[in-house]
């Protein structure tokens, strides 16, 4: 991992890219990372876009503003493509991961200004197999970890245990659903380009 | 050992006030400080204070609850932002000329209008004449440490004054960071018990505050209230070398970053100073003598220490969240060089006022103050002092 | 504490101009805000008891004989409550 990593996720209001965001920092905290996790207020309601960020470094962050030149971009809807410019500023070094059943060219077609590497998960699919239910954060959180490497795929799966333990513990019947999906979406994570 | 935890600016805040254990906390909710009360209600809620939580109407009773419960004989705190503030106004100077040490947590935002919720710090600026003290605080961390330290300096008796500790509304008061706690026991300590000399619950001593106090009296009773300002300052040093002993964590007035040999210089205050310190390590790569004075204790102005730690830079930006619409300068801008040249010392200054209503300040944004100053530096021409950072300018 | 006026220093008066004793109020002399004065005619005085329950400032004191006696004229205000609720004419305003 180098040494800072910077994050942006795209969501709509309601689908928790914000929590997304934050339980990614707490995974890479609890690896022993400095973390940032923050999202960006605006008078956004259920369904309008949103945008939250992270920062990961090995070293204190003192940055406290909001991130432009991303190392990656995350997706949480794929219908945001026609209406925010979500590659804006991403490095081409980075990645952009997208949780979509559209097909590759369609992807590529929509991305083709982006040189960098694309990724697409079926955040949806995974979500209601493992889950019953469409909750497209937990897919897409075990995505990033892979795309990025910001840490080990055991490391992330032991501390993702404990979080959820601790998160479900009134309803731990959820837990084995939660730790297949990650499972699940590390292995699905597809590269499109 | 300190406790290593991740916890959002308003998490942190919550969290030292649930640690301080204070007698009453009354509060109104007020975006971007909500969470403050939010979560120390739960802290109340589930048996882990024993603090009387009093959810008020308004601002104004919250600030009038706190007067109450402190002339009573209780430790008070609230937590309030930007227009709550403004609700409270007439009673932040009651609370300061009566000499009653209430805690505030101010998470910094924009007074409206037009209606903005997003971080400035023209809520604090309006306040600093209000006779409280005022700790501003870069991170979550500091906004911590700052409230663990408030009580010990505010109920001082040589003090006798409110404080407020402020951080940046959303930029960190929102943001989930590391941050080092200190154990419970530990703050329990540190703190102390609270022992006010004369309240008003004690049966052995009845007694009248905030009497009618006219021509003969009042400037005699503000000149004390300005002696109190004063000793703060002795007072915040000595508490910090207590809390740097529990923690190793060092604070004083201001923090220097990278001073030593700079020419350039940027003052400013909470979360900007951090990203400062990005730019500041970038231009100090490219062999540029950049630095930085983050100021930590607006009120008590430490004038005379700034002036003096600012003596050897060739030019100097300082940068105010929040423009005072006086034709002249931010307020940080004005107290800076009033302090230089009171001091004789003279070195060119620009005031930039920047960040208003949220506008984001980057690294790259800071780093095109620095490239002023060393036109400053270089050409010897001050040109206008009065600047705004990324104001979109018409033709 | 020790009793302050203009001229009291600084250093002598207390934080917020608290005060720290209680009971104090007749201290301050309100009965140079008289324009009028009530007189007390004694020999018209049946000791009825009603002059001194509707005093405001608690200006006619009454001895340990439940008697009533002279006014205390650094506290009354001459406000004439007193004069008008006698049914014997035994205050006079002047």
């Amino acid at each position: 991992m180098k040494d800072l990593i910077e994050i942006r996720w795209h969501g709509r209001g309601g689908q928790g890219a914000k929590t997304a965001s934050l339980l990614l920092a707490d995974a890479a905290f609890n690896t022993g990372k400095y973390i940032q996790g923050f999202p960006e207020y605006g008078p956004e309601r259920m369904g309008a876009p949103i945008v939250a960020y992270n920062r990961i470094s090995n070293n204190p962050i003192t940055i406290h503003s909001n991130i432009y030149e991303p190392d990656y971009v995350i997706v949480v809807d794929d219908t945001l493509l026609d209406c925010v410019d979500v590659t804006a500023g991403l490095k081409e070094s980075g990645a952009i991961i997208i949780n979509s059943t559209k097909d590759n060219n369609y992807l590529k077609e929509k991305l083709k200004n982006y040189n960098g590497s694309v990724y697409k998960i079926d955040a949806r699919k995974i979500s209601i197999e493992a889950l019953g239910k469409y909750f497209p954060n937990t897919p897409m959180l075990a995505a990033i970890v892979k795309v990025s490497n910001i840490m080990t795929e055991e490391a992330f799966l032991e501390d993702m245990i404990g979080s959820f333990k601790h998160k479900f513990a009134k309803k731990p019947e959820v837990i084995d659903g939660n730790m297949k999906a990650l499972e699940m979406a590390l292995k699905e994570v597809e590269k499109v380009k | 050992m300190s406790i290593r935890e991740r916890l959002s600016g308003n998490e942190a805040a919550a969290t030292a006030m649930k640690q301080i254990n204070p007698d009453v906390v009354a509060a109104f909710p007020i975006t971007p400080s909500t969470e403050i009360p939010q979560y120390f209600s739960t802290f109340v809620n589930n048996g882990q204070v024993d603090t009387e939580f009093v959810a008020v109407e308004s601002e104004h009773s919250a600030m009038s609850a706190c007067i109450g419960a402190q002339a009573a004989g209780g430790r008070a705190m609230t937590a309030t932002s930007a227009n709550g503030l403004s609700l409270m106004w007439e009673m932040i100077y009651i609370a300061s000329s009566l000499r009653l040490p209430i805690v505030m947590s101010l998470v910094n935002r924009a007074v409206s209008g037009p209606l903005n919720i997003h971080n400035d710090h023209s809520d604090a600026m309006g306040a600093r004449d209000s006779g409280w003290i005022q700790l501003f605080s870069e991170n979550n961390q500091e906004a911590y440490d700052n409230l663990i330290m408030a009580h010990r300096i505010a109920e001082h008796k040589d003090v006798l004054l409110p404080l407020m500790v402020c951080q940046d509304g959303f930029i960190t008061s929102h943001s989930i960071e590391n941050i080092e706690l200190i154990e419970d026991e530990k703050v329990k300590e540190f703190v102390g018990k609270y022992n006010p000399e004369h309240y008003l619950l004690n049966d052995k001593e009845p007694i009248a505050i905030g009497p009618l106090d006219l021509q003969a009296y009042l400037f005699e009773h503000k000149k004390q209230q300005a002696d109190g300002m004063r000793n703060a300052k002795k007072v915040i040093l000595e508490v910090a070398k207590d809390f740097e002993k529990m923690t190793g964590r060092k604070y004083g007035f201001f923090e220097e970053y990278k001073m030593e040999d700079s020419e350039v210089v940027i003052v400013c205050m909470n979360s900007t100073a951090g990203t400062t310190k990005a730019t500041v390590d970038e231009l100090r790569e490219k062999g540029i003598k950049a630095g930085l004075l983050k100021i930590r204790v607006f009120r008590p102005f430490p004038a005379e220490e700034i002036a003096e730690a600012l003596r050897n830079a060739k030019a100097i930006a300082v940068m105010d969240k929040a423009d005072s619409l006086n034709a002249c300068g931010g307020a940080l801008f004005e107290d800076v060089v009033s302090g230089m040249y009171t001091a004789g010392i003279h070195v060119p200054t620009v005031s930039y006022v920047y960040g208003v209503g949220g506008r984001d300040t980057t690294v790259s944004d800071i780093a095109t103050v620095y490239e002023d100053l060393i036109k400053i530096k270089d050409t010897g021409k001050l040109g206008n002092p009065y600047r705004y950072l990324g104001i979109r300018e018409g033709k | 504490m020790s009793e302050i006026n203009p001229k009291t220093p600084i250093n002598e008066l207390t934080i917020g101009g608290n005060i720290y004793t209680a009971g104090n109020a007749k201290e301050f002399k309100t009965g140079d805000w008289r324009s009028e004065t009530p007189i007390f005619k004694a020999d018209l005085c049946k000791q009825c008891g009603l002059c001194f329950n509707v005093c405001p400032d608690d200006a006619i004191p009454v001895n340990k004989d439940l008697k009533r006696e002279d006014f205390n004229y650094d506290a009354c205000k001459g406000c004439g409550v007193c004069a008008k609720v006698c049914p014997f004419k035994a205050i006079e305003m002047k």
